[in-house]
């Protein structure tokens, strides 16, 4: 046990100083890419406690990501000058509504009723988004300037790809800490027990309710998150971010990636991107990327339900 | 008393009596729709995502079929049956290899499926929408509007296949052979029931009325290829606020829903009134998470 905790370090700060020393060897492009990446990674992290640890498959993620998005643009147009931390403050907010909301009603229903009304739930934002157009830009979304990196009352510099980078790893590792550490505590535990039994779980005596309305609290929160780093490295909120594909395309990292793990997620959006990537480039832009990824997603899920970090996992310990 | 009296003139009668005929025939299409979803639920344990995109394949193959040989009732038998086979398959590729597993699996390898089947119709149809000729043409006066007799034919055909299929159901080998791998699966395959087979023929039969549904509602609308995911979400509430895998509930639940989209439309834009669903769905989550129209368990 001793042994496999210090490995698991030595891994983590491998990979961390690859992050962090990648955007001053790639090129521009690249360095973008390798950003957004960890921004999804973080949304599809944010879901795996909910699919991975307590075994609710959320279908509603592209609403608190969303949400978090518009909570971050209002803040960035209302407030001049542009403030970094004001935009996470507003974006948080909106996506702990919107999450207390979901949570309210959807924590009621189990398993697949569970996904289901994530899903509409997630189309109701997205109706409401894309029809108020005096407020939220309807479908042209709204445009803002990046803010500037800051530090309250002792540091400030405008963002470059480099330092936007930095900061999106240092949020998206301290996160993935933060995660780690919930996973591990008695609450985690609990979330998982659900997982495995609920009827058993309440037997003992949890409030299995309450369990899971913080679960998806928690969830929506970092997508929330995710979704204000989203549109610092943008500049601009759109409707389509709402929309019911970017959840699916989160469930799709989690499962590509591995379940349960924390880390699987990232690296679920990393092949998917790279794939998405590499198939565009080969056959250019109009080409449906979704058809190829779709037969590998569902390949995936027939032969090989740990995702790729459990495949690994596994062979690794042969 | 003039108040009150006032207050029954300012109510659009003609209005109410237009947008009931206009509910109950999207409520007859939308039953079709979710019966096929309730019955691969309540038979199979799957959630079939990519039920609207079956809907929306039947369409676009009635375009085809309706391109090719002109007659409208020859395309909606052919992309039935087309649409049931490619189902058949479907469930044999991807689904019964998650036999025994999660149903939440299930639910990940349909959502894969309508992902490939709506990018596919994308890619080869093209983002603008189609359009299928109405084979009846004749209307006949309601007030002011020249309302169409099709949409009336429309809401009769689905009684129609939905009342058949119960009959099926009912007294048909097959429906029989449908209903005891409900109850109990393993005792079906003891009684020598091919049971994998029923599961990929539901599978079939759910698919086809999908198909069949996009045929009939594709001279209303036109066909493309997002029109899958708006009815799939609208009979995914259906099927909540019926109750999962309850044919009859699902059915009324279907009516009683268009009909309120349909009055809410009245007042506000229809974009809009989709939200009126949305409503009724958050209400009997909070009052009746079981399905409104359940009979209450003893």
């Amino acid at each position: 046990m001793k042994h496999s905790n210090k490995t698991y370090w030595i891994g983590f700060c491998v990979v961390l100083t690859v992050l962090i020393v990648a955007p001053l060897v790639l090129p521009e492009f690249w360095r973008r890419f390798l950003t957004e990446i960890l921004i999804w990674g973080l949304l599809a992290m944010s879901s795996d406690i909910l699919i991975g640890y307590t075994g609710m498959i959320s279908f509603g993620h592209s609403a608190f990501f969303g949400l978090g998005m518009y909570g971050a643009a209002a803040a960035l147009l209302l407030v001049s000058p542009p403030n970094m931390w004001l935009a996470i403050i507003f974006g948080l907010a909106g996506a702990a509504l919107v999450s207390l909301f979901v949570a309210f009603f959807s924590t009621r229903l189990r398993d697949i009723y569970f996904a289901i009304t994530t899903l509409i739930f997630s189309q109701i934002f997205y109706v409401i988004i894309f029809t108020w157009t005096e407020v939220t830009g309807g479908e042209n979304g709204l445009a803002f300037s990046r803010p500037r990196l800051s530090i309250p009352f002792i540091y400030s510099v405008p963002f470059t790809t480099e330092t936007l980078h930095w900061f999106v790893l240092a949020v998206v590792t301290a996160c993935y800490l933060i995660l780690r550490r919930i996973t591990q505590s008695p609450f985690g535990m609990v979330l998982q027990s659900i997982r495995e039994n609920e009827p058993r779980t309440r037997a003992i005596g949890y409030p299995v309710e309450l369990y899971k309305i913080v679960a998806v609290m928690l969830s929506g929160l970092f997508a929330g998150l995710a979704g204000v780093l989203y549109a610092i490295q943008n500049k601009f909120a759109a409707p389509d971010f709402v929309y019911f594909l970017v959840s699916g395309e989160t469930v799709i990292f989690n499962v590509m990636g591995g379940i349960g793990t924390l880390v699987g997620p990232i690296v679920g959006a990393g092949f998917f991107l790279l794939l998405r990537e590499l198939l565009s480039r080969l056959f250019g832009d109009q080409f449906p990327y979704l058809i190829p990824l779709g037969f590998i997603f569902i390949t995936m899920i027939i032969f090989l339900p740990q995702g790729l970090l459990g495949f690994a996992r596994r062979w690794l310990n042969r | 008393m003039d108040a009150v009296t006032q207050f029954f003139q300012s109510i659009p009668y003609d209005q109410i009596i237009i947008q009931t005929m206009n509910g109950i025939v999207t409520g007859m299409i939308l039953a079709l729709v979710a019966s096929g979803l309730t019955l691969i639920f309540g038979i199979m344990d799957v959630v079939n995502f990519a039920h609207g995109e079956l809907f929306m394949l039947g369409a676009y193959i009635g375009v085809i079929v309706l391109g090719a040989t002109g007659s409208f009732w020859l395309a909606l038998i052919l992309a039935s049956l087309i649409v049931a086979l490619l189902g058949g398959a479907m469930q044999i590729i991807t689904l019964r290899p998650l036999i025994g597993r999660d149903p939440l699996t299930t639910i990940l390898a349909t959502f894969g499926i309508s992902l490939i089947l709506q990018n596919y119709a994308l890619w080869q149809f093209g983002p603008s929408s189609r359009k299928i000729n109405e084979p009846i043409t004749a209307h006949f006066n309601l007030f002011y509007l020249e309302y169409p007799w099709y949409r009336l034919v429309i809401a009769a055909l689905s009684a129609a296949i939905i009342g058949s299929f119960y009959l099926f159901l009912k007294h048909g080998k097959f429906g029989v052979w449908i209903r005891a791998t409900t109850q109990d699966r393993v005792m079906a395959q003891a009684m020598g029931i091919p049971v994998p087979w029923v599961l990929t023929g539901v599978f079939a039969i759910g698919a086809g009325m999908a198909a069949a549904s996009g045929v009939l509602f594709g001279p209303l609308v036109g066909v493309n290829h997002t029109m899958g995911l708006d009815w799939v979400l609208k009979a995914f509430i259906v099927v909540v606020v019926g109750g999962m895998g309850n044919l009859g509930g699902s059915i009324a639940a279907a009516i009683f829903i268009s009909l309120l989209e349909s009055y809410a439309s009245i007042w506000v834009n229809p974009s809009q009134a989709v939200i009126v669903s949305f409503v009724v769905l958050i209400l009997t989550l909070l009052f009746r998470p079981t399905g409104l129209f359940v009979p209450t368990p003893k």
